[in-house]
C-alpha cells in the first residue's frame, strides 16, 4: 500500500479521472454482463472488483489527495465500485439459478426403478378381519373378551346347557384330549367365552370374542378342522330379540355396506332360547335375486344367505354361570369369521387361509 | 325328514290355492327348515304310457347276452295304435305283462333323449323302463311290472307311477322331536295357516284286555309297553303300492308288509313300533338292563357286548332287542311268519342316546326316542301298526296288553306345566303382544291356556316334550307372531372401555411386523414326534410333551403344539418350493403345556364357587400366547441398487430388538445353545432377566430336514411375557440441547469377549457424560493377532449444561476404555 504522495497534483492522479472511473466502471459491467459461467464471472469479478482492479486501485488513491478533492473523487469512485458490486450481485443471482436449473436437468432419474430393497410384510386377512369386526363393537362401547382354545369340557358344554346326553353335543365332533377322563377338549365354538365372561364379570356385559376353534371336520374347500368365529353376548335388564336385531342388523351393514340387514328363523342351539339362524341379504345381489337377468348364484337366487347363529341366552346357562335370570335376560350370537372374511374378499377356497402362502397375505396388505 | 306333501295334506285342510313354496316357507318360519323341495319323476318328458307285452322272443345275441324282442300295445299313444316293436335287456316280464314305455320323442332323467333306433338287428321303437331310469329308486332288478289292474295301454303312466309327487325335505332341530312326523308336521301347517287339523293319533284304539302278548317291566327306563297279537297273517302279503311309494319318498327301503306297516306308521305319527314273530318268541316279555357280558345278535346280523346301562326287551332266550335302538335277529318276521306280536313303547331318552352311542347304532327309532316321542302315542300307533297289517296281510287282532305307569291316567306322570308373566313374551322378544295373542299362540300349539293376574300358566301336550321352561314357551309365541315381525332396536349405549393394553399391543406387534417386513401365516397347532425330531430336539426336552388328542385327524400328529416353528417351518419351505426367492413370516398363537390335572364336571343348577372355579381352571393346559418368525432366503432383494442381501443370525435378532424398541422394553441378548438353533449363533433373549426365547441362525441339519435354505433364522419367544413387560407409561426422556463431542475408540480383545462386554465396560467407565456408545467395525486378522479382535466404538459425549472442553471429553473416554481393559482386557489400538 502507498502512502500519502505529497508530490503529485491531485487532479493529476490518472485513475481519479473521472474518464478513467467511469472507463473502469464500464469495462467491468461490461464483464460482468459477459460473464455465462459461474466460474467466468469468478474471473470478473477478480478482474474488476478484485484488489487489483482499476477502481480497487482507484479507491486506494484517494488518500492520497488533498481533503478537498477527496470528497468528490470518493463518492466518484464509491458509486462506480457500488454499481459493479451490485451487477456483480445480480449476474451471480441469474447465474446460479441458471446452474441449478441445470443441475436438477442433469440429475434426472427415471422414478419407475423399482424400490422394493425390503419386500413388503402384511397381517394375515383374519388377524385383520376379527379387529375390523372388534373395532365395529368397540365402537358400540363393547369389550373385547378372551379365552383359551383348549378348553374344559363344562365350560364348553355343561355351563351351555350341553350337558353329557345332550343329543346336540354330537352335531358338535370335538377333538378330545387324553385321558378322556380329564374332561378337556379343544374348543368347539367361541361360547365357552360367554360362559367365562359371566362367570368372572358382572352384569350388565356387552363383550364380543373372535377366536379359533376346533371341531374335526374334513379339510376342504369349505370346512376346516380349524376355522374362526366371533360370537358377542349381551346381558343387561330388559335384554330382547329386538336388541339382538338391531345389533346383528348394525353389524351386517358395518361390515357390507348399507342395505345389507338380517333376517331370522327359527332354529335351535341348547344356549338360546328362542333361538334363530341368521341370514344375511345377499351381498353379491343385495337381494334383488337376480343380476342381470341371470339368478344370482352366490345366494341361489334366495336372496339371502345363511351367516350364524343367535337366540336369547337360556336362563340355564344365566344359572350354571352365575347370573340372575329374574334380573336379568340376554342374547348371544355366533358367526363364522372365515366364512364373513369369504363373503367379504370373494375368496372360494377356504384352505387358501390356512396354507401360508405368501402371496395371500400381501394382497391383503396389513389392514382389511 | 322328507315329507310327501300329499301325505301332510292329508291331516291338514291347506287351501288348495296355497303353493309348496308358500307352504314350505310359513314352515320355515316356523322352525321347520326347508332343506329341498324334489318331484319325483322329475326329468321325465314326452309320452310316458302303459303298455302291455303282447309277444317277447327270447334272441341270443354274439356277445353272450340274451335280448328280448318285444310287440307292446301302447294304445293309440304312438299314433297308429299299432303294436309297438321294442328290445328290451330285462328278463323279469312276460307276455301279458303290464309295463311302463316311453316312446320315441321323449326324455329320461338325465337328459337321456329316446329314439326310434337300430339295435341288435331290429328297430327298437323306445324303452321298457326300470325304477331306476325313471329316477324312482336305486333297484335295477328289471323293469317295472305294473298289477294287472293297471289302466289300459296307451294310459299316461305318471299317475300310475305317482310321478309329480311334490317332497319336502326338512331339516328338523333336535328340539323338535313332534316333526319327525306327518302328524307333527300337519299340526304346524294347520297353525301356521289357522287351518283344521286331523290327528292321525286320533283313533280308537281297542281297551287293553290283558291278553296281547305277556310283558313285565323290570325298569324305570320304560314307562309304557303295548303289545299286540295278530294271528292268521299271511306272509307272502305283499307291500301296497301307496305304502311303498311313500316310504320311498321318505327314503326308506321296502323289505317286507310287516316291517314296511311299522316304518309307515313310525313317519305317520312318530311312533317307533317293533314286530316279532310270536311262534319265535319264548316267554314273556321282560324289559330290564342288560347284565354286563351280555350278547344280542341284532337285525344286521352283528353279535353286540351289551353293557349294564343297556336296556333291554327280552324274553327267556334272552335279548331279543335293544331298547328304541335296534330289534334282534332271533325273533325276526320271516316269510313263514303268521302270527305277530306288535310292540309300541316309550323309553327313557337318555337311555336310547346311550346305547345308541355306545354301539353306534343311530336309527330311525332311536332318533325319535332320544329327542322325545309322545309318551301317550302307543296304543294308537299301536292299533294304526295292526289295522294296516290285518287290512293288507290278512289275519285277525286278537289281545292288547298295556303295562306301565303311563298306561293308566292314576299313575302317570301330569301333564307339564308352565308359568310365565303374560308380558314375559313380549319383553323378551321386544315387540308388543298383547295378552289374547300370546293365548291363542299357546292355544294354537296345543297348550291349555289358564290366566291368572299377571301370570299364565300353561298345560302343556303330551307330543310337546320339548316345552319344560318358560323361554320355551316365549319361542312358541315368537315363532307364531313370526321372527320376521321382531323389530331391530340396538340395546342402549354399553359402556366398555375399549381394548385392553394387551389387546392394543398385540395388535401393534402384528403392526410393527408387518412394518419390518413380515408376512403372518396362520397355521394348525398339530404335531408328531417326526416334527420334534425334526427339530433336533432331545430326547428329554420339556416341548416333547404335548397335550395329546384322543382322535386327532391324522395318526401322525396326535399332539398339541408346544411350539411354533414347525408349522411355520414347514409353511416357510412350501412358499420357497412355490417359488420365493426370500420369505420372512410370522405367526402369533397360543401354545400348550399339559397339566395333569382332571377338570371337573360340575352340576349346572347354580354358579360353581370360587374355588370350585379356580380348581376347574387349574387343570387346563397352560397355554402362552407366542410369537414366531423364520427368515429364509432373501431378506432384501437384489436390484440396480446392488446384490440381495440373504437372512442372517442377526436379521432374527433385530427382529425382537425393534420389538422391544417398539414397545419400550430393552431386550438383552446373550449367547446360548438350544434346538433348532446353531449352537455358536443362537442368542437368548430376555427382559429384566425374564427369559423371552431364542433367536438366531438355524441348525444346518434343521434347515435341511425342513427343505429350507442354508442359514435361515429364527425366533420364537413368549409374547404374554414380552406384553406383561411393557411399562404401563412411558418416562418423557430428558436431552440435552448442549454440542455433542465424539470419540473413536478402537480395542483389541480376545476373540471370546462379546461386544455387549466390552460396550457395557465402556458406558460404565465413561460415566455421566457418555451419551451413546456404537459399535462401528470388527475386524479379525494379521493386524490384530491370533485369537483376537479389535472393536471400533463411536462415543457421543455431551454434558447437560454447557459446551464439553476437550480435556473432559479425552478424560472420559481414557476412563471409558480403562474400564474396558479392567474388566475385559482391552488393549487400545
Ligand atoms: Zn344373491
Amino acid at each position: 500500500m502507498s502512502g500519502p504522495n505529497t508530490d503529485y497534483d491531485p487532479v493529476e492522479v490518472t485513475p481519479l479521472k473521472a474518464e478513467e472511473v467511469e472507463a473502469a466502471r464500464e469495462a467491468a459491467l461490461a464483464a460482468i454482463d459477459a460473464a455465462t459461467s459461474l466460474e467466468e464471472l469468478k474471473q470478473a469479478r477478480l478482474d474488476h472488483a478484485g484488489d487489483r482492479s482499476p477502481l480497487a486501485l482507484a479507491n486506494r488513491e484517494i488518500g492520497a489527495l488533498p481533503p478537498a478533492a477527496r470528497k468528490e473523487a470518493g463518492q466518484r469512485v464509491g458509486k462506480a465500485r457500488g454499481a459493479v458490486t451490485q451487477a456483480l450481485a445480480a449476474r451471480q443471482k441469474v447465474l446460479e439459478a441458471e446452474h441449478e436449473a441445470r443441475m436438477l436437468v442433469e440429475e434426472t432419474v427415471d422414478v419407475t426403478l423399482p424400490t422394493d430393497r425390503v419386500p413388503a410384510g402384511g397381517r394375515h386377512p383374519l388377524t385383520t378381519g376379527a379387529d375390523y369386526i372388534a373395532d365395529i363393537f368397540v365402537a358400540m362401547g363393547w369389550e373385547v373378551a378372551e379365552g383359551p382354545l383348549i378348553e374344559a369340557e363344562w365350560l364348553n358344554f355343561d355351563a351351555l346347557n350341553l350337558g353329557p346326553d345332550h343329543p346336540a353335543r354330537t352335531m358338535q365332533d370335538t377333538f378330545w384330549t387324553e385321558p378322556a377322563e380329564n374332561h378337556v377338549v379343544l374348543r368347539t365354538h367361541t361360547s365357552p367365552v360367554q360362559a367365562r365372561t359371566m362367570l368372572t364379570r358382572e352384569a350388565p356385559i356387552y363383550v364380543v370374542c373372535p377366536g379359533r376353534v376346533f371341531r374335526t371336520d374334513e379339510y376342504d374347500a369349505t370346512h376346516s378342522p380349524m376355522f374362526h368365529q366371533v360370537e358377542g353376548l349381551a346381558i343387561d335388564t330388559d335384554i330382547s330379540m329386538a336388541n339382538l336385531k338391531g345389533t346383528l342388523d348394525h353389524f351386517a351393514t358395518q361390515m357390507f355396506g348399507e342395505g345389507i340387514v338380517t333376517r331370522f328363523r327359527p332354529s335351535y342351539f341348547p344356549f338360546t332360547e328362542p333361538s334363530a339362524e341368521v341370514d344375511l341379504t345377499c351381498f353379491v345381489c343385495r337381494g334383488a335375486q337376480v343380476i342381470d337377468g341371470v339368478m344370482c348364484r352366490t345366494c341361489k337366487g334366495e336372496g339371502w344367505i345363511e351367516w350364524g347363529g343367535c337366540g336369547i341366552v337360556n336362563p340355564r346357562v344365566l344359572v350354571a354361570c352365575g347370573v340372575d335370570p329374574e334380573k336379568y335376560s340376554g342374547f348371544a350370537f355366533g358367526m363364522g369369521i372365515d366364512r364373513t372374511l369369504m363373503f367379504r374378499t370373494g375368496l372360494s377356497d377356504l384352505r387358501t387361509l390356512f396354507e401360508g402362502d405368501v402371496r395371500l397375505t400381501t394382497a391383503f396388505g396389513s389392514e382389511l | 325328514m322328507k315329507a310327501p306333501l300329499s301325505w301332510i295334506k292329508e291331516y291338514v285342510d291347506l287351501p288348495a290355492e296355497l303353493g309348496i313354496e308358500e307352504i314350505t316357507e310359513r314352515l320355515t318360519m316356523l322352525g321347520l327348515k326347508l332343506e329341498a323341495i324334489e318331484t319325483s319323476g322329475a326329468g321325465i318328458e314326452g309320452p310316458l304310457v302303459v303298455g302291455q307285452v303282447l309277444t317277447a322272443e327270447k334272441e341270443p345275441q354274439k356277445n353272450g347276452k340274451v335280448i328280448n324282442w318285444c310287440s307292446v300295445d301302447v294304445g293309440d299313444a304312438n299314433g297308429t295304435g299299432e303294436p309297438q316293436g321294442i328290445v328290451c335287456g330285462a328278463h323279469n316280464f312276460g307276455p301279458g305283462d303290464k309295463v311302463v314305455v316311453i316312446l320315441p320323442g321323449g326324455v329320461l332323467p338325465g337328459d337321456f333323449r329316446i329314439s326310434a333306433r337300430k339295435t341288435y338287428g331290429h328297430m327298437s321303437a323306445g324303452m321298457i323302463c326300470s325304477a331306476r331310469e325313471l329316477g324312482l329308486g336305486e333297484e335295477a332288478d328289471g323293469i317295472i311290472v305294473l298289477p294287472a289292474d293297471a289302466p289300459a295301454p296307451g294310459t299316461d303312466a305318471r299317475e300310475v307311477l305317482g310321478l309329480g309327487e311334490e317332497i319336502i325335505e326338512f331339516e328338523i332341530n333336535p328340539d323338535r322331536a313332534y316333526a319327525l312326523s306327518m302328524r307333527g308336521i300337519a299340526r304346524d301347517a294347520a297353525l301356521g295357516f289357522d287351518v283344521p287339523f286331523h290327528d292321525p293319533a286320533q283313533i280308537d284304539a281297542p281297551l287293553a284286555d290283558g291278553s296281547g302278548y305277556p310283558v313285565r317291566l323290570d325298569d324305570e327306563g320304560c314307562d309304557y309297553f303295548v303289545t299286540r297279537v295278530i294271528s292268521g297273517f299271511d306272509p307272502t302279503a305283499p307291500t301296497p303300492e301307496f305304502i311303498k311309494k311313500r316310504l320311498a319318498a321318505t327314503g326308506v327301503r321296502s323289505i317286507s308288509l310287516a316291517v314296511d306297516v311299522s316304518n309307515y306308521v313310525m313317519m305317520e305319527l312318530g311312533q317307533p313300533t317293533h314286530c316279532y314273530d310270536k311262534a319265535k318268541l319264548s316267554g314273556d316279555i321282560v324289559v330290564r338292563r342288560a347284565q354286563e357280558g351280555e350278547k344280542i345278535t341284532t337285525l344286521d346280523d352283528v353279535v353286540r357286548v351289551l353293557s349294564e346301562e343297556d336296556l333291554l326287551i327280552t324274553d327267556d332266550s334272552g335279548p331279543i332287542g335293544i331298547a328304541g335302538v335296534m330289534g334282534g335277529a332271533s325273533t325276526e318276521i320271516s316269510e313263514t311268519t303268521t302270527e305277530i306280536v306288535v310292540e309300541a313303547a316309550h323309553f327313557d331318552p337318555t337311555t336310547v342316546f346311550r346305547s345308541q352311542k355306545r354301539h353306534k347304532l343311530p336309527s330311525e327309532a332311536s332318533k325319535r326316542f332320544e329327542r322325545g316321542v309322545d309318551p301317550l302315542l302307543p296304543p294308537a300307533a299301536a292299533e294304526r301298526v295292526v289295522e294296516l297289517l290285518v287290512e293288507h296281510g290278512g289275519g285277525q287282532a286278537v289281545g292288547v296288553t298295556e303295562v306301565g305307569p303311563t298306561a293308566s291316567p292314576e299313575t302317570r306322570r301330569p301333564l307339564t306345566t308352565i308359568t310365565i308373566p303374560v308380558d314375559l313374551p313380549a319383553r323378551i322378544i321386544g315387540l308388543d303382544i298383547d295378552r289374547a295373542t300370546v293365548v291363542k299362540s299357546l292355544e294354537l300349539v296345543g297348550c291349555d291356556v289358564t290366566v291368572s293376574g299377571e301370570s299364565l300358566t300353561a298345560t302343556v301336550p303330551t307330543y310337546r316334550v320339548d316345552l319344560t321352561d318358560p323361554y320355551d314357551l316365549v319361542e312358541e309365541v315368537a315363532r307364531i307372531v313370526g321372527y320376521d315381525k321382531v323389530p331391530s332396536v340396538l340395546p342402549r349405549r354399553a359402556t366398555g372401555s375399549g381394548l385392553t393394553r394387551a389387546q392394543q399391543l398385540r395388535r401393534r406387534i402384528g403392526r410393527a411386523l408387518a412394518g419390518a417386513g413380515l408376512v403372518e401365516v396362520v397355521d394348525f397347532p398339530f404335531v408328531g414326534e417326526a416334527d420334534f425330531t425334526s427339530l433336533g430336539l432331545p430326547a428329554d426336552d420339556p416341548r416333547r410333551n404335548t397335550v395329546k388328542l384322543a382322535n386327532p385327524l391324522s395318526s401322525e400328529e396326535p399332539g398339541y403344539t408346544t411350539t411354533l416353528l414347525p408349522g411355520l417351518l414347514k409353511v416357510a419351505a412350501r412358499n420357497v418350493s412355490r417359488g420365493q426367492d426370500g420369505v420372512a413370516l410370522f405367526e402369533t398363537a397360543t401354545v400348550a403345556f399339559p397339566v395333569d390335572q382332571a377338570a371337573p364336571i360340575y352340576g349346572v343348577d347354580r354358579r360353581p364357587t370360587t374355588e370350585e372355579l379356580e380348581k376347574l381352571l387349574a387343570a387346563i393346559p397352560r397355554q402362552p400366547l407366542h410369537l414366531a418368525v423364520v427368515l429364509a432366503g432373501e431378506r432384501t432383494r437384489g436390484g440396480w441398487w446392488g446384490a440381495a442381501e440373504t437372512a442372517s443370525w442377526a436379521d432374527a435378532i433385530d427382529v425382537v430388538r425393534r420389538l422391544g424398541s417398539e414397545l419400550g422394553v430393552p431386550v438383552e441378548v446373550a449367547s446360548a445353545s438350544r434346538a433348532p438353533w446353531h449352537p455358536g449363533r443362537c442368542a437368548v433373549v430376555s427382559v429384566d432377566g425374564v427369559e423371552l426365547g431364542h433367536a438366531g441362525e438355524l441348525h444346518p441339519n434343521v434347515c435341511k430336514a425342513f427343505g429350507l435354505p442354508a442359514r435361515s433364522a429364527a425366533v420364537e419367544i413368549d409374547l404374554d411375557l414380552l406384553i406383561s413387560k411393557v411399562p404401563a407409561t412411558a418416562a418423557g426422556p430428558v436431552f440435552s440441547t448442549m454440542p455433542v463431542a465424539k470419540e473413536d475408540v478402537a480395542l483389541t480383545v480376545p476373540v471370546d469377549v462379546t461386544v455387549a462386554a466390552v460396550e457395557a465396560a465402556l458406558r460404565e467407565g465413561a460415566g455421566e457424560l457418555l451419551e451413546t456408545v456404537r459399535l462401528f467395525d470388527v475386524y479379525e486378522g494379521d493386524q490384530v493377532g491370533e485369537g483376537k479382535k479389535s472393536l471400533a466404538f463411536a462415543l457421543r459425549f455431551r454434558a447437560p449444561d454447557r459446551t464439553l472442553k476437550a480435556e473432559e471429553t479425552a478424560a472420559a473416554r481414557d476412563a471409558a476404555v480403562a474400564r474396558a481393559a479392567e474388566l475385559t482386557g482391552a488393549v487400545q489400538r
